[in-house]
């Protein structure tokens, strides 16, 4: 939370303007400057009312404390691993929050602000982390799927998902969450063809971080990635991944088109992974702290108190409150996630059929009395 | 996490990547006393992956630093100690958020520079996985029912037969499973005291293929080498690749051991071998690549192409080896061996010169000789890589010292395996010292695209006639120092008359070093 109480200064208005490794940015649909300036873009208006701007100021804060703790646990032994959000919670929040009822949403592994705004509980995201389940939220209820750790898959599944709702006659659109480093994959590009044949109401949604795992996005695409869609046949648009309003506007319009019938449209949002690719990973090794710190400079959350500060909208007391909730949060997370009991490693028995079958009753018989074989402890 | 007693907690060493089984404590954040919040960090520790800070999880006093800085600690091992009896045991709450943000912004930020390498994603395991210890099974009888452990739930599976010699049985079908199965019955074996363990296991021959990874039997494969047999000294008798490189090379101890006759024959289980004939006089196979691929290519071509006629001339060279000790001593040739060869060298330059056509190649394509304003002399050397041949790039321009440090050079450069492509393109003509070896001479075949070699053997005192007084004394057989030369030439381009005045040339230098000044 350093980051939310850092002071902002004035700096060029377009990330990666300044970042000699990255190529100029044109494009960049923004509507709340790094200086927490509302700047008006022709295409993308947001008409957009107080509670809603403190109650996305909320998700933001509230998922980076969930984020701050669940790296702490992590280091402390509590979880396998953790694939941390930070620096990317505008992306996230702003997607999340511009789905509507009935809407679907396809996570990668790192969507804990997305399944945030769909209203999965923060523990059974920790669950998952832990390794003591393999993802307990209902995703036909929530509108979110489960975590897809295989990069790109999940472009295929909201396809496939998407082309259904499409003969349901639904008036529903799909979300599909990526990364830059997935649209090297073969998958993406497959779902993205499939996609713009059928005219699926799907949206791809890239958090273009700017590394896959060590790998900077220029090694990848000699394009702005937003430029590829152009090549599979709809629409590309750049957003200021750090800018939650700039991301709800697109993405709410992206959206409603698919639910129109447009089909697809690709959303590059450009943003920074200010933590390390997972735990175990050390960002160290691969890139400059400069960079880092510039990208502290176009924090998301700072951008919006910033906005939320001079315009009145909120006071030092509502960044108080959220602060203190965040820290109840966190307290949650934290006794909840070490509180956990083992999993019966019978369980996973339990639910690959809906009716247990023959074979695998045998197999669960096996496997409990192989268990039982072993010197003290009942697995 | 355990607890010595009802406020102590002990923080043990986490798996911060995964799959890590130690890090280092680079440097505690704490000491003891400190009183320390949830989150704070405590130590800053490196692993194989990354160097990471661990937050305290409990808030408290520290009471005991359980490793020094710079020791690598197992993960799991208690490294800190704090008593939590100041507050809520243990703290559920969080600490104020002022108070954790410092390991919050630390986290996954830069850290100091000067780490050690790390990975990224996924590593291996450094060290072995552990096996819980397993409930002895009730032994039922019959030693020849694989362990109780093997098979699913102690029931023996009859897809996996008994492996081990010592275990025939009824129900024993080659076994299709690879090698974790088999790994497992030999531990299985391993622990239960059974004598008969890696061997057996490795070398049931004809019911089970011998173990070795993939990639060792490709290797074996590659080389020629029988795994069955191949007596593996890994892990329950797994063949290693150093297990291949050793019977490759025909080490006796490598071969699996043979039964001696009567004693074991009898035993259907133990046939290593010996019964299919493959004894003693085996055979080994070697893959033709690299430097013994591109001489035989090279040889067959020349043998194939240059109609090869080899004249053999014998030398007294003993005045040559008088002149060789003086010349060794005059300070221009300081710091350079004076050797026979470079005195072959200067003949054969000295030689050529006075017969271009020997230092010319033929143009097919073009239906033309090419003589050479340039000698660019090759030597043909023995290497650890096998043979190859650099030459010294104009030659004939070199000064005698030049020449003699050239051909160290260059000799020096082969024997360590670092000649260039470059230095052994563009020969013009050849030398080749078999003297070095002791033998007297031989019919040495072309460096294709070169029309003459030079074949230079051991120099040797033998009986000689030899006429004192410059030739013109009486004759008197002496022991002289002689050597054989012979030179192979290509007869399309050099007839008999000129490859005999070449090889006199060079022959009467050699005799007589001071016809060089006639040359």
């Amino acid at each position: 939370m350093t980051a939310l109480r850092q002071a902002t200064e004035v700096v060029d208005p377009v990330p990666g303007a300044g970042a000699p490794h990255l190529p100029q940015q044109p494009d960049l649909v923004q509507l709340l400057s790094p200086e927490g300036e509302r700047v008006e873009h022709p295409d993308y208006s947001l008409d957009i009312g107080d509670d809603e701007l403190r109650a996305l100021y909320r998700d933001l804060a509230l998922v980076r404390r969930w984020d701050i703790e669940a790296t702490a646990l992590q280091r402390q032994g509590e979880l396998g691993i953790w694939a941390s959000l930070l620096g990317q919670e505008a992306a996230q929040v702003g997607a999340g929050r511009a789905m509507a009822d009935g809407d679907m949403a396809f996570p990668t592994y790192r969507e804990h602000g997305v399944a945030w705004t769909r209203g999965v509980d923060p523990l059974q995201v920790m669950g998952l982390f832990r390794g003591v389940d393999s993802g307990g939220w209902d995703p036909l209820a929530l509108g979110f799927n489960l975590y897809t750790i295989v990069i790109g898959a999940q472009c295929l599944h909201a396809t496939g998902y998407a082309m259904g709702v499409q003969r349901d006659g639904a008036e529903s659109a799909v979300l599909a969450f990526l990364g830059d480093g997935a649209t090297s994959q073969g998958e993406v590009n497959e779902a993205m063809i499939f996609a713009a044949s059928f005219s699926a109401p799907v949206v791809f949604f890239c958090q273009n971080n700017q590394y896959a795992i060590s790998v900077p996005l220029e090694r990848q695409s000699k394009v702005p990635l937003f430029q590829r869609a152009a090549g599979f046949g709809f629409p590309g648009v750049r957003v200021d991944g750090n800018d939650v309003l700039a991301v709800l506007a697109v993405t709410r319009a992206a959206l409603a088109a698919a639910r129109e019938g447009q089909g697809p449209t690709f959303i590059e949002a450009f943003t920074y992974r200010m933590g390390a690719h997972t735990t175990s990973d050390d960002p160290t090794r691969y890139r400059l702290a400069s960079e880092l710190e510039e990208w502290k400079l176009r924090d998301p959350i700072a951008r919006l108190k910033a906005h939320l500060s001079r315009s009145g909208i909120a006071d030092a007391a509502f960044f108080d409150s959220v602060d203190a909730e965040g820290d109840e949060l966190a307290a949650r997370i934290r006794s909840g996630t070490v509180d956990m009991p083992d999993p019966d490693p019978a369980g996973m028995f339990d639910h690959v059929y809906e009716e247990q079958t023959p074979t695998l009753a045998a197999q669960r018989a096996e496997f409990v009395e192989y268990h039982a074989s072993f010197e003290g402890g009942e697995h | 996490m355990t607890s010595p007693s009802a406020t102590l907690r002990q923080f043990k060493l986490p798996d911060v990547g995964e799959g890590l089984t130690e890090g280092e404590i680079l440097q505690w954040l704490v000491a003891v006393g400190d009183t320390v919040t949830v989150n704070q960090p405590l130590c800053e520790v490196e692993t194989a992956k990354a160097a990471v800070e661990l937050p305290s999880p409990y808030a408290g006093t520290v009471v005991e630093l359980l490793f020094e800085a710079g020791t690598m600690v197992d993960v799991g091992a208690p490294i800190i100690t704090i008593d939590v009896s100041g507050g809520a045991v243990p703290p559920p709450a969080g600490p104020s958020a002022a108070e954790a943000e410092p390991a919050a912004g630390l986290i996954g930020g830069p850290a100091p520079g000067g780490r050690t390498s790390v990975l990224v994603g996924y590593g291996p395991r450094n060290t072995d996985a552990k096996r819980r210890p397993r409930r002895v099974p009730v032994a039922e009888g019959a030693t020849d029912v694989p362990d109780a452990a093997d098979g699913p739930a102690g029931r023996p599976d009859p897809e996996v037969a008994p492996l081990l010699p010592t275990a025939p049985d009824a129900r024993t079908k080659p076994v299709r499973h690879g090698g974790l199965e088999v790994g497992r019955q030999a531990e299985a074996h391993a622990l239960r005291g059974d004598a008969a363990t890696s061997h057996g296991v490795a070398h049931g021959r004809g019911r089970l293929r011998p173990l070795a990874k993939p990639p060792v039997r490709k290797y074996a494969k590659d080389l020629g080498v029988d795994l069955a047999m191949v007596t593996g000294s890994g892990d329950g008798g797994v063949i290693t690749r150093a297990d291949v490189d050793a019977a490759a090379s025909g080490t006796a101890s490598a071969l699996a051991p043979r039964p001696a006759s009567g004693t074991e024959s009898g035993e259907p289980g133990r046939a290593f071998g010996t019964e299919s004939g493959s004894g003693a006089g085996g055979e080994e196979r070697i893959p033709i690549k690299g430097v013994r691929k591109h001489t035989a290519a090279a040889m067959v071509a020349s043998a194939f192409t240059a109609p090869h006629v080899t004249e053999f001339l014998a030398v007294d060279v003993t005045r040559m080896m008088k002149l060789r000790t003086r010349l060794a001593a005059r300070p221009e040739l300081a710091g350079v061996k004076v050797s026979p060869l470079l005195f072959v060298a200067r003949a054969l330059l000295l030689a050529a010169r006075r017969h271009p056509m020997v230092n010319s190649s033929w143009d097919e394509a073009a239906q033309e000789i090419v003589i050479k304003e340039y000698v660019n002399l090759g030597i043909a050397a023995a290497t650890p890589r096998g043979l190859v041949v650099p030459n010294i790039k104009d030659a004939g321009r070199l000064s005698l010292a030049e020449l003699a440090a050239a051909i160290g050079e260059l000799t020096e450069t082969a024997r360590a395996g670092k000649t260039s492509p470059a230095d052994m393109s563009g020969g013009t003509i050849t030398i080749t010292n078999v003297g070095v070896f002791g033998v007297d001479t031989g019919t040495p075949i072309l460096n294709p695209g070169e029309s003459a070699i030079l074949c230079f053997g051991a120099i040797r005192e033998l009986p000689w006639v030899h006429r004192g007084g410059s030739g013109g004394g009486k004759p008197k057989i002496v022991p002289r120092q002689v050597t054989q030369l012979s030179l192979s030439f290509d007869h399309r381009i050099i007839d008999g008359e000129l490859g005999s005045r070449f090889l006199a040339d060079v022959g009467a230098i050699l005799h007589d070093p001071g016809a060089a000044l006639a040359f």
